[in-house]
């Protein structure tokens, strides 16, 4: 019942962001209304028992992509009115489109049929209930062991990419003036301070 | 408690990775005056130690490692001793050029040692994600070495053009892999094998996979038609560079095709070796009309190698063992003649400026007698004139082709190498005949020397000693065969 109920409030959520996103005229609100479906997506898969998804959807598409676009429209200063300016003039043309996608949609759905052997060799290397193995042991156990090899190689290809980064576009610049906190609390008064004995009334 | 991978067949590549990140740490906290220096020496040592560790400690013998997503034989071993030479002498012939150029940065030994691991890991792929691991390793460090040169438009138009392409060929390649998947259900190329056999036929989705695997990989050979970014990265790209890309990635990326084709594909033979005919014919012809018009050596460099792939080709399109054989002797050689001429043409440098046009070489005969006489060895083989050993590698694929019925596509490729032996003879017409142009350099350093010296002699007297490069392709040809 509670399922149920949470379940329509995170659907009914997303899908009202979704169509906030491509109808709000302030393209930071069109951002900020898909950083709010990301995280009702995440909550449905959280109720399909698949928490490794749904954790992963947070992190990466809210915590990385989401921001990332948060930057980019707030730095180019996108004009979305101009380019939502033929939205009626194409709305048959796009409803058409949609309208077409749909069908087929339905059509492969209705006509999927799953071939038996197939299911025979699902049925042969069952994969452990949710309530077993939770999603993010399973993987564990196979990222660590089976496929260790793998998850070293992509760790060298992350290091290469920094590496890459770095060599790309790191440049040490001439004339740069820069505050070094250490060099300020290292020097010494002896250095710096300058004692003067002035005569009373004779000035410096 | 599960118990740990066989790892034992992969400590090449564990050293390897592991020098990397020493070579890394050394290079970020040295505060030598000459880093550059010293991390280029350690890379060449690792190199040296890994091809030791290849040879001596895990051997020929097959096996498999990492639940068997990595396979050691004695194919295996041949390429990578053959990318490790490749990439030993390319850190050397480099040195040079980028203290010239001001791209000495510690890096770019640390980038080739990186390239070698993706190609080490490729050429010992038996599954295909780690294929993709490993492809991915060597062309993500080849996108930022074309690009290293960072104030020079040309290098990082190239690097950013590579890059693109190379983008969307891995696109195309993991496409194929993901149809191959679905409808074998498995990755591991043992598996695939068992799954596609000649008899049981292969589904159309299959072929379709395999022929965007194909296409992903020809792009890695530039075989035509996914040759577009080969001349301008090659001319964009620094010469150091170039000579890199020309040798040990075209070397690992034709390993991996023929690993991939003869392994899990070997049932389907009949389905891949129409596409290789046509790669291969289609290579032959650009890679020797398109090189007529080039004045850039470099350009020429890259019309050559993508004929060179048009050739090794036909010996892979024979499907037969001794088809993959005559491919592993034509790469040794290509592996020996590109690297000497590219040694000259790093040495192609007027008042220490570099120059790379064919013109520039008008004369050389009489200011540089001895590198006239280099390049006029490097460019007779490479045309295929016996009794340079670029004869005995066309020999041996057309021979090849000819023992597996292939004789029209024998017949292409003995015409356009007749067409490609024009451009050749170009050069060496330029150098003994025409009017002295300005006079070149002097070769740059005792090591350059040697490089010269020795792939010289090698590509002139190979013929008398083809047993020490045919007997491990052979005992390599038929490691994949199953023999």
């Amino acid at each position: 019942m509670i399922q149920t109920l949470v379940f329509y409030m995170f659907a009914i959520i997303t899908i009202a962001c979704g169509f906030m996103v491509i109808t709000a005229r302030n393209p930071v609100h069109s951002v900020l209304f898909l950083i709010l479906a990301f995280f009702n997506a995440a909550g449905l898969f959280l109720l399909q028992g698949a928490e490794f998804i749904s954790m992963i959807l947070v992190i990466v598409y809210v915590g990385a992509v989401a921001v990332l676009f948060l930057f980019v429209v707030m730095m180019l200063d996108v004009n979305l009115n101009e380019m939502r300016r033929g939205f009626v003039k194409y709305l048959p043309i796009g409803l058409a489109v949609g309208a077409v996608l749909l069908v087929e949609l339905f059509t492969i759905f209705t006509a999927w049929v799953v071939e038996p052997a197939v299911i025979s060799v699902n049925a042969a290397t069952a994969t452990p209930a949710a309530s077993e193995v939770h999603n993010t042991e399973a993987l564990g156990n196979l990222i660590y062991t089976h496929y260790v090899y793998l998850f070293m190689g992509s760790g060298m290809v992350l290091l290469l990419a920094m590496v890459g980064a770095i060599v790309l576009t790191l440049r040490s610049r001439d004339g740069v003036k820069k505050q070094r906190i250490m060099d300020q609390i290292a020097r010494p008064a002896s250095e710096e301070v300058e004692l003067v004995k002035v005569s009373s009334g004779g000035g410096i | 408690m599960t118990e740990l991978p066989v790892l034992f067949p992969a400590y090449p590549e564990i050293f390897l990775a592991i020098a990397i990140m020493a070579l890394m740490m050394i290079g970020a906290y040295s505060k030598a005056e000459n880093t550059l220096g010293a991390v280029s020496a350690l890379t060449q040592v690792s190199f040296v130690v890994t091809a030791g560790l290849v040879l001596f400690v895990v051997g020929g013998a097959t096996q498999l490692a990492m639940n068997d997503l990595f396979i050691v034989d004695q194919f295996a071993v041949y390429m990578k001793l053959l990318i490790l030479l490749a990439s030993l002498l390319a850190v050397t012939m480099s040195n040079g050029f980028i203290r010239r150029e001001g791209m000495a940065k510690f890096e770019y030994p640390i980038l080739i040692a990186f390239a070698t691991l993706g190609m080490m890991m490729m050429v010992s792929a038996n599954d295909l994600m780690s294929l993709y691991i490993g492809l991915e390793l060597q062309s993500l460090s080849l996108y930022v070495m074309a690009a290293f040169q960072r104030d020079n438009s040309r290098s990082t138009e190239a690097g950013l053009k590579y890059f693109v392409l190379g983008a969307l060929s891995s696109g195309m390649l993991l496409y194929g892999m993901s149809m191959v998947y679905g409808f074998a259900g498995s990755t591991q190329f043992n598996a695939l094998a068992n799954a596609f056999t000649a008899d049981t036929g292969a589904h159309m989705g299959v072929i379709v996979g395999l022929i965007f695997m194909v296409a992903g990989l020809a792009f890695k050979i530039s075989a035509v038609p996914f040759h577009m970014w080969t001349p301008d990265v090659y001319e964009g790209a620094p010469t150091p560079v170039t000579a890199f890309f020309a040798v040990a990635p075209k070397v690992a990326a034709m390993a991996l095709l023929i690993r991939v084709l003869v392994g899990p594909f070997g049932g389907l033979v009949a389905e891949w070796s129409q596409v290789i005919v046509v790669l291969s014919i289609l290579s032959m012809f650009i890679g020797s009309f398109a090189a007529i018009a080039q004045s850039n050596i470099k350009r020429l460099m890259a019309y050559s190698s993508i004929g060179h792939i048009g050739f090794a080709l036909i010996g892979l399109a024979a499907g037969t063992e001794g088809g993959v054989e005559a491919v592993l002797i034509y790469l040794a050689i290509y592996l020996v003649m590109n690297i000497g001429t590219f040694a000259c043409i790093l040495n192609m440098k007027v008042g220490g400026r570099m120059v790379e046009n064919i013109s520039d070489l008008a004369g050389l005969s009489k200011n540089n007698p001895v590198m006239a006489m280099l390049i006029m060895v490097f460019m007779f083989s490479m045309a295929g004139i016996p009794p340079m050993a670029g004869f005995m590698s066309k020999l041996f694929v057309f021979k090849a082709a000819i023992d597996a019925g292939l004789i029209a596509l024998t017949v292409i490729g003995a015409v356009t190498s007749v067409v490609s032996a024009f451009y050749y003879l170009r050069v060496i017409k330029v150098m003994y005949f025409d009017d002295p142009a300005e006079k070149l350099d002097s070769v740059e350093s005792g090591a350059m020397k040697l490089i010269l010296a020795v792939t010289g002699i090698v590509t002139a007297t190979m013929i008398f000693y083809m047993p020490v490069v045919t007997d491990p392709a052979i005992k390599a040809a038929s490691s994949l065969f199953g023999g």
